[in-house]
């Protein structure tokens, strides 16, 4: 029967309101999210053409990756100063809604949608930000633009967009205590590489995937893009409207259940194909460190550093021999030798509630290394409040790590907070490229458990042999 | 926004040789501060350009002498990866760039090239293994680009078909303004609007 879709392919009909052959579709776009630093050309194009926002209402802005982590109304960078100011006078010029540094909302941009509810089940959501996928977890099909493209949307509220192709990434199995949602996917691109998935839309299927709270799910389709994929996708079930049922943009009372029983539709019809399927074994993940300056440079924290001889093409060979070198790491050294200077939990892939109530069970009743300098960045004013209602801030600031305001942070380092030439971080954020965290600085990727635990033993630990000090913490 | 149209190009080619090029050593996120959209050629590749104390790095093709002026960059598989910054493409053109080749490219990336008129190239990794050894034989080593034809020719023999989506082609052949083609959509626009009115409808 013709009539067997895919998730992909269900939200995509819902959407293309214009299709001719030989031509990208004409697709709607229900949400768009804005930050400071992809915004400010797209506005000024606005301008420039006499064009406006067609739909305010369906578009939200925030700054998250300027903003100082300290005394954050005190932007030294007057060109980042700059930045945040011409993203406010946008949002007054064209009304559009701001969760600005007074906003207690504020927060890193993929944080704080969901957490407000604008992230629904089958919208589609853009942002000039290519970790967008992470609304993928909800069942939205969510993807990152470029700011031409954010002109577009704005000025449209429509996209033009070809068709993806679909893969279905199946997480097979359970996972074991100690390892986390980042552990998979992070294990996924280092088994498959980082462009495995270009040109398709993955959707997460699975034993472990059912099984992973909201928050998890996030981690997961955050890094997508990390495979090189469009978008990543998992179908909605009652983990999704439970975390959703009640936040203040989403529906209410009828209006809720209505969006329940549509939302339900959404999900891979019984028998429908995928264009590629790929399985992955959650039963024998190991927790992962990446040795490299690529995400898919990655393996077992039981596992050695690995010998660039020993890949099969000569572009690995290359690639890896050039990644070992600006991490000055040897082939052979054990991953749990490695010493650490610097910790960062937080960002769009690590800096939720449950991030850091798993980092703070680790560091309860320790305390940081002697030598290294370990930060935690909620990400979102809110996660924030609610840490300090828990008291992790306590449990964090007496293991010694700083305690800090949401925003990017040193997932990118656009802010005061980066690395040093030559220092090496354990962190929970995205991407080891190259500078990344601060020129000639070395990121090694991981969870947070593992993270906390690097900066505990100022090296990388097997989390798994954790020794919890009193109460693990309680939810 | 209008761009100028691209037909034929026939430039100097630079090489970049290194898999996965990310958005990152395309252009550091300390240059994404400026509100423009020009003024980013001074800032690509810095941190391979330029050491800590700001010296030029000899090592560092762009460097060199003879690859001074270039206008086609090529490189190796998935070039553009990372991040969605459309600053990349801004400092590739700024710095002079029109065609970009490689085996493959990162999704956004290669759709933000052509939004600024630049043109991507996809070939096999022997193709582009072949321009690499040419680059380096033959000082001052050009290329042409016949977007019309869909061609690569060069000084020395070399006569390439590549391909491309029809539209993206026309796209770059007719410089057109893709804001103002949706926008001719307008009542499509708002008959789907009011369809989904109560989806679209915000609570607060
Ligand atoms: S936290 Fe990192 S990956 Fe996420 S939006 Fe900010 S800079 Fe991008």
């Amino acid at each position: 029967m013709a009539s067997k879709k895919t998730l992909y392919e269900k939200i995509w009909e819902q959407h293309a309101i214009h299709e001719e052959s030989g031509k990208p579709s004409v697709i709607y776009i229900d949400l768009q999210l804005v930050h400071e630093v992809t915004s400010p050309q797209a506005f000024e194009g606005l301008r420039l053409a006499g064009r406006k926002v067609r739909r305010p209402d369906l578009t939200f802005a925030t700054m998250d990756h300027n903003v100082p982590t300290q005394d954050r109304f005190n932007i030294t960078d007057p060109i980042s100063k700059q930045q945040i100011e011409t993203l406010e006078q946008n949002c007054r010029d064209f009304g559009v809604k701001c969760f600005d540094l007074n906003s207690a909302d504020q927060g890193v941009v993929h944080v704080m949608g969901p957490e407000l509810g604008l992230t629904h089940p089958g919208k589609t959501i853009v942002c000039g930000d290519s970790h967008t996928s992470t609304h993928g977890a909800f069942g939205a099909l969510a993807f990152g633009i470029g700011t031409s493209e954010v002109e577009h949307v704005l000025a449209t509220q429509c996209l033009q967009q070809g068709k993806s192709k679909t893969m279905e990434v199946r997480i097979n199995g359970k996972l074991k205590p100690g390892l986390t949602a980042k552990d998979i996917i992070l294990g996924v691109i280092a088994q498959y590489g980082t462009d495995f998935a270009t040109g398709y839309v993955i959707e997460y299927t699975g034993e472990a995937i059912r099984n992973l709270s909201m928050e998890e799910r996030m981690t997961v389709c955050n890094m997508s893009i990390e495979a090189g994929a469009r978008a990543g996708l998992i179908a909605p079930d009652e983990t999704t409207f439970s975390y959703l049922k009640g936040r203040e943009y989403c529906p209410q009372g009828e209006a809720w259940d209505k969006a329940v029983a549509r939302w339900k539709e959404l999900r891979t019809d019984e028998g429908a194909e995928y264009d590629t399927v790929v399985e992955f074994d959650a039963d024998s993940l190991v927790p992962q460190v990446t040795w490299g300056t690529s995400p898919g440079m990655g393996t077992d924290i039981t596992a050695v550093v690995p010998t660039p001889s020993e890949f099969p093409t000569e572009n690995q060979r290359k690639a890896a021999e050039k990644a070992l070198e600006y991490m000055d790491l040897k082939p052979g050294t054990k991953m749990s030798d490695i010493k650490i200077d610097r910790v960062f939990i937080g960002s769009c892939t690590n800096g939720r509630i449950e991030d850091l109530r798993a980092a703070a069970a680790v560091a309860k009743g320790y305390k940081v290394a002697e030598g290294v300098q370990a930060m935690v960045v909620p990400g979102s004013g809110r996660v924030k409040i609610q840490a300090e209602k828990e008291g992790l801030d306590q449990i964090f600031v007496e293991a010694g790590f700083e305690w800090r305001d949401a925003g990017c942070s040193m997932c990118l380092a656009m802010n005061p907070d980066f690395l040093l030439p030559g220092e090496r971080c354990a962190s929970t954020s995205n991407r080891n490229f190259e500078g990344r965290q601060g020129r000639d600085g070395r990121t090694h990727l991981v969870s947070p458990a593992m993270a906390a635990a690097a900066a505990v033993r100022g090296k990388f630990t097997d989390v798994r042999d954790w020794e919890f000090k009193q109460d693990a913490v309680t939810v | 926004m209008q761009m100028e149209a691209f037909v034929q190009h026939t430039g100097k080619v630079a090489p970049v040789d290194r898999v996965n090029v990310d958005t990152d050593a395309i252009i550091p996120k300390q240059f994404l501060k400026r509100i423009e959209r020009t003024g980013f050629g001074q800032f690509l590749f810095y941190e391979w350009r330029f050491s800590q104390n700001g010296d030029v790095n000899p090592n560092f093709s762009l460097n060199q002498e003879r690859y001074q002026g270039s206008s086609v960059l090529i490189s190796r598989a998935n070039f553009g990866c990372g991040s969605s910054r459309e600053h990349a493409p801004w400092a590739i053109l700024d710095y002079g760039f029109k065609v970009v080749i490689a085996p493959s490219f990162a999704d956004i990336f290669y759709n933000n090239c052509f939004k600024n008129g630049i043109l991507p190239i996809k070939l096999s990794e022997e193709q582009v293994e072949e321009l690499f050894q040419r680059t380096e034989k033959h000082e001052g080593y050009e290329l042409s680009v016949d977007l019309e034809a869909k061609k690569l020719t060069d000084a020395h023999g070399l006569d390439i078909s590549f391909d491309l989506d029809e539209h993206r082609r026309q796209f770059l052949l007719q410089g057109l303004d893709d804001i103002g083609l949706t926008l001719k959509l307008g009542d499509q626009i708002t008959a789907y609007e009011q369809q989904h009115q109560a989806r679209l409808a915000h609570q607060a």
